[in-house]
């Protein structure tokens, strides 16, 4: 199969400006610094960590919403880096996200057909009039809206229904790679369901590829063929959803693992396990080393000096960790 | 079937607009300020058909005559003789022309600053927003005097330069707005689309700028009436025979033993005309708050 | 984790809910936020809520606290204690809130003030509920940040919230609220703001600390595997009603609710192998200003029957503890 998204050694870094009147320093959060991967065509890469990895970061760069410091980002065999500003915006139509909060991603003044229908004018400006409602009704029934809502405003709808809309949003052009950053996080468990159920149908409907973000392993598992970890704007594990969950390698992985909570009270009762101690460190000022050395459990003086490269332990399984 | 039956009856929304309105009706100070101020604008649109007088008409037997029905000056005259019930009307005319023309000018210079500034951000918006603090510091009412003093008193130039100092609290106003709502998941997801950064203004950042604006509009009207009415009182404002209720309110405080008539119907309207305002801009705050959703 | 088994029935329950009703004034109508419940909370039990967004879970404590909103209105009867709470003078409200029961939040920052020090915050409670002086206020409180694992408490306690990160700030405002030794601790969704990694330091405290002080708490989650970690008994909510309570093991082995049954079923869960086709509820949570006549969840059951339309069910005890809002539990 060929490679639909190829991501080498992309660096996000934001200047973070500094604190003192005079001579103030600046500094540097790396908020992606240096991940890679690539994607099939209908693919889904589950991407995995905690608040402030830089997953959205991540996502943004890829799209290219933030300015991306460093490495590359290949999209169907061409280097997006090299392209125009306009050529870049052509590319748009081939690439799109859905956003956490199903709300806030819809504009509350424009209306459901609006909404949907702007790629649409963007990219099919010469679109008959009757034909746009027709294709924004076509996609409002594949994503489970009923049709007549069209002329509806996003705040008479439920945060499940907004979600849908922006998952329509995204579909209208048919685009080749689909990113959903967190797309459930913010809904009911039992409208979370309905959610990922729609998505892993769509997929294979479309032959979409796709980069689901989540900070819960669980719903990654459900959906994702390969996973990447990711801890403080590194990957630090990465291999196929049914290696993760059987062998996982990492640290850091593991104790992600063990932190989720089981519901069944006969075996999260009787669970035996350390949660990790600490918070994350912050991202400015990140340990020396490997990143996650200050909350290793197997942290040894070697961590501290020098930070692990990527290996691969087994076929398609990387880990970063000196001792995996 | 189901397409069939959908198509056929498709539901309409309700906008954040409508709901809005709908809250505003419900709310009885703003529906009252609403009814109350539409009168007046009534009346002071309509003044030369209400009145068999003109506003610079002296009538030499009547000087500073009650209110009376029988020789029709239904508020008095003035120390002049002129009808108190047309000067009223007119001077109104003039308050709300000045109010309103003002704060257009303050709308337009305030939002294109403010939206400009919000939406590049960076190193333009510094320089910009450190532009308004600075004419912020500036003493604006000496700066006002001075130009009357300079180019004689323009009916004109006041609009101008009432505009002028209001504008640098939208320009604030509305550059904190933008700043926000760029920041928010649609205008990125717009972004993401494809949709140009002129489109994105005009589509997402615009519209859901008005909501505030009109609150602030309606909040900045009164306050420029009240500088025109203390620019007639330090007597800078509009020139004789002209008037407006500022100058009228001068004129009437002036002998308020002997006739209070010449100061208290002035007053009363410049006062209710205020009042409106603020019930109006507050109702409109309350209903276009989306936390009271 | 050790699970310390329910002791027999005391005579009177710690927290006795009856016939509660929340109802909210609004311009589009009144909002019954909270509808005819009742339940009891008995000494060192943990009692966790569970339901969707919306189905009055927050209003519910809010009102055992009485910190409702100003258009909320409270009818029924609260017995903390065997005292009534409902109708209650502010004043004496104010006594029994934070020294004898205790609250956490999702949000820290709702209960801590910006603006002053941990420490002044904590003594601040203590001197105020207690009558201790500062210096043995503050010697307390800081054994109490020692008991909730803040490394350096000695020196921190000096400090401002937002020196502190989100899972310590969590774990101040769980000492804060530990700080009189309360005998019912009420805690709003303390982890979901949180990281996993760091939820799971939280719940292990929270068991760690009911150990020790053996309070009550009432702990309200959307998280079913939280709910499974710790609570003894279990209690789902909604549309503002009861629809199942049970002892955790019953709810998890033997739901009977359609709701709670399909709830289980629509979680990912990280111990099935590969990935099974999710079960999920179709439709969409009610609207509470157009509650139908029926019961809440009938748009979208799959098992209604006819009456389900017509009439309320009532919540029925269909064996020992195990309580049941369903018609068709009433089905011969
Ligand atoms: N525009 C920006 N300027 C400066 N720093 C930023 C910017 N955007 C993100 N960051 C920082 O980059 C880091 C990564 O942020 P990012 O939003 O990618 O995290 P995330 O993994 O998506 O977290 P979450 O789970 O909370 O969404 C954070 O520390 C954040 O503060
Ligand atoms: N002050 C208020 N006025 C009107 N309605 C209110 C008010 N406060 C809460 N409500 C309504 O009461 C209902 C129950 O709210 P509550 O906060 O208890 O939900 P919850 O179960 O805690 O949900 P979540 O999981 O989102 O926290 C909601 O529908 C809410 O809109
Ligand atoms: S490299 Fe060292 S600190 Fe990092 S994860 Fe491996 S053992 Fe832990
Ligand atoms: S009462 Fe009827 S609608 Fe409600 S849960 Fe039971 S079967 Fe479903
Ligand atoms: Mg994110
Ligand atoms: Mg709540």
């Amino acid at each position: 199969m060929t490679k639909l998204l190829r991501v080498d050694d992309l660096k996000i870094h934001f200047r973070i400006p500094g604190e003192g009147l005079f001579r103030p320093r600046h500094k540097t959060l790396r908020a992606v610094d240096g991940i890679s991967f690539d994607l099939d065509a209908g693919e889904t890469l589950g991407i995995v960590g905690e608040s402030g990895c830089g997953k959205s970061t991540l996502a943004r760069g890829i799209l290219g919403l933030v300015p991306v410091t460093g490495g590359s980002i290949w999209l169907a065999g061409e280097e997006l880096a090299h392209l125009s500003a306009r050529e870049l915006r052509k590319r748009r139509q081939h690439m799109q996200i859905v956003f956490q909060d199903p709300l806030a991603s819809l504009d509350p003044r424009m209306t459901v057909s609006e909404i949907i229908a702007e790629p649409l004018q963007v990219f099919e400006p010469n679109l008959g009039k009757k034909e746009r409602k027709h294709k924004v009704q076509g996609i409002m029934e594949r994503v489970g809206l009923l049709p007549n809502q069209i002329n509806r405003y996003p705040h008479e709808f439920s945060g499940g229904q907004c979600q849908r809309i922006g998952i329509a949003r995204a579909l209208v052009l048919k685009p080749k790679l689909l990113i959903c950053d967190e797309p459930v996080s913010a809904l009911d468990v039992s409208i979370q369901a309905q959610i990922i159920n729609l998505l892993m149908d769509i997929q294979e409907d479309m032959q979409l590829s796709m980069l689901f973000i989540a900070h819960d392993l669980s719903v990654v598992k459900q959906i994702s063929h390969r996973v990447m970890v990711m801890y403080l704007g590194k990957m630090v594990e990465a291999t196929t959803r049914d290696d993760l969950y059987r062998d996982p390698r990492h640290p850091y992985t593991r104790a992600l693992i063990d932190a989720i909570p089981i519901p069944d009270p006969a075996i999260e009762r009787n669970k035996k396990f350390e949660p990790l101690q600490g918070d994350l460190p912050s991202p400015l000022d990140p340990p020396s080393g490997c990143s996650f050395r200050t909350r290793c459990p197997m942290a040894a003086d070697s961590c501290a000096a020098e930070a692990p490269a990527q290996r691969e332990v087994s076929e398609g399984h990387w880990v970063s960790c000196h001792f995996a | 079937m189901n397409q069939t039956l959908a198509a056929s009856t498709e539901i309409k929304g309700r906008s954040l607009w409508q709901d809005a309105w709908q809250r505003l009706l419900r709310n009885k100070a703003a529906l009252t300020a609403v009814v109350v101020l539409a009168t007046i604008s009534l009346l002071v649109v309509a003044a030369p058909w209400l009145s068999p007088y003109e506003f610079d008409e002296i009538d030499w037997d009547l000087i500073s005559t009650a209110p009376s029905l029988e020789n029709g000056h239904i508020f008095g005259t003035d120390s002049v003789g002129r009808d108190l019930f047309v000067r009223t009307l007119h001077g109104g005319r003039m308050s709300l022309m000045v109010g309103i023309i003002a704060t257009l000018v303050s709308l337009v210079i305030g939002i294109t600053w403010g939206a400009t500034a919000g939406y590049i951000g960076g190193r333009v918006d510094n320089i910009m927003m450190r532009i308004v603090d600075i004419l912020y510091a500036m003493p604006f009412m000496f700066f006002v005097i001075l130009l009357m003093v300079f180019f004689g008193r323009n009916i004109y130039l006041i609009f101008i330069a009432i505009g002028a100092i209001n504008w640098l609290d939208m320009a604030r106003i509305v550059r904190g707005q933008t700043l926000t709502l760029k920041n928010k998941e649609f205008v990125e997801a717009a972004m993401a689309c494809g949709v140009s950064t002129p489109r994105i203004i005009l589509r997402h950042i615009v519209p859901n700028l008005l909501g505030i604006v009109v609150v602030y509009v309606t909040l900045t009207i009164p306050q420029v009436i009240l500088v025109e009415s203390f620019l007639s009182f330090l007597g800078l404002g509009v020139q004789e025979p002209n008037t407006s209720w500022g100058a009228l309110v001068n004129e009437g405080a002036q002998d308020m033993e002997s006739a209070p008539w010449a100061l208290l119907f002035p007053a009363g309207f410049l006062a209710a005309t205020l009042f409106c305002f603020n019930f109006i801009g507050d109702g409109l705050r309350d209903a276009l708050d989306p936390k009271d959703r | 984790m050790p699970w310390i088994p329910k002791t027999a029935d005391m005579p009177i329950p710690l927290l006795e809910v009856n016939n509660l009703r929340t109802s909210f004034h609004t311009n589009d109508g009144e909002v019954y936020a909270v509808n005819d419940l009742s339940f009891s909370v008995e000494k060192g039990e943990t009692l966790g809520v569970v339901g969707e967004s919306g189905s009055g879970k927050s209003q519910l404590v809010l009102s055992i606290i009485n910190l409702l909103a100003s258009n909320g209105q409270l009818q029924g009867s609260i017995r903390f204690q065997g005292q009534e709470l409902v109708g209650m003078k502010p004043k004496e409200i104010n006594r029994i809130r934070g020294n004898r029961i205790g609250m956490i939040f999702q949000d820290p920052m709702t209960c801590l003030n910006g603006y002053l020090t941990i420490a002044r915050q904590m003594t601040e409670v203590l001197m105020h509920h207690q009558g201790l002086d500062y210096a043995s206020a503050k010697k307390h409180s800081i054994e109490m940040l020692d008991a909730v694992h803040i490394p350096d408490a000695k020196n921190r306690i000096d400090r401002y919230p937002h020196e502190f990160s989100g899972g310590m700030r969590q774990r101040v405002m769980i000492a804060m609220a530990l700080l009189c030794q309360p005998d019912l601790l009420i805690a709003d969704e303390p982890s979901t703001a949180l990281d996993v990694t760091v939820q799971a330091q939280i719940i292990q405290l929270m068991n760690e600390l009911q150990q020790e002080f053996g309070m009550s708490i009432i702990m309200i989650t959307h998280d079913l595997g939280v709910i499974a970690g710790i609570s003894d008994n279990v209690m789902v909510m909604y549309g503002g009603r009861i629809c199942e309570q049970a002892p955790v093991f019953e709810l998890f082995d033997n739901p009977r609710h359609p709701y709670t049954l399909g709830l289980l079923r629509s979680v990912p869960r990280l111990d099935t192998a590969g990935s099974v086709k999710l079960h999920s509820i179709p439709g969409n949570p009610p609207n509470l200003l157009q509650l139908p006549p029926g019961c809440a969840f009938v748009d979208r059951c799959q098992k209604g029957i006819p009456v389900c339309d017509q009439r309320q069910p009532r919540l029925r005890e269909i064996s020992p503890e195990h309580r049941v809002a369903c018609h068709l539990e009433e089905l011969p």
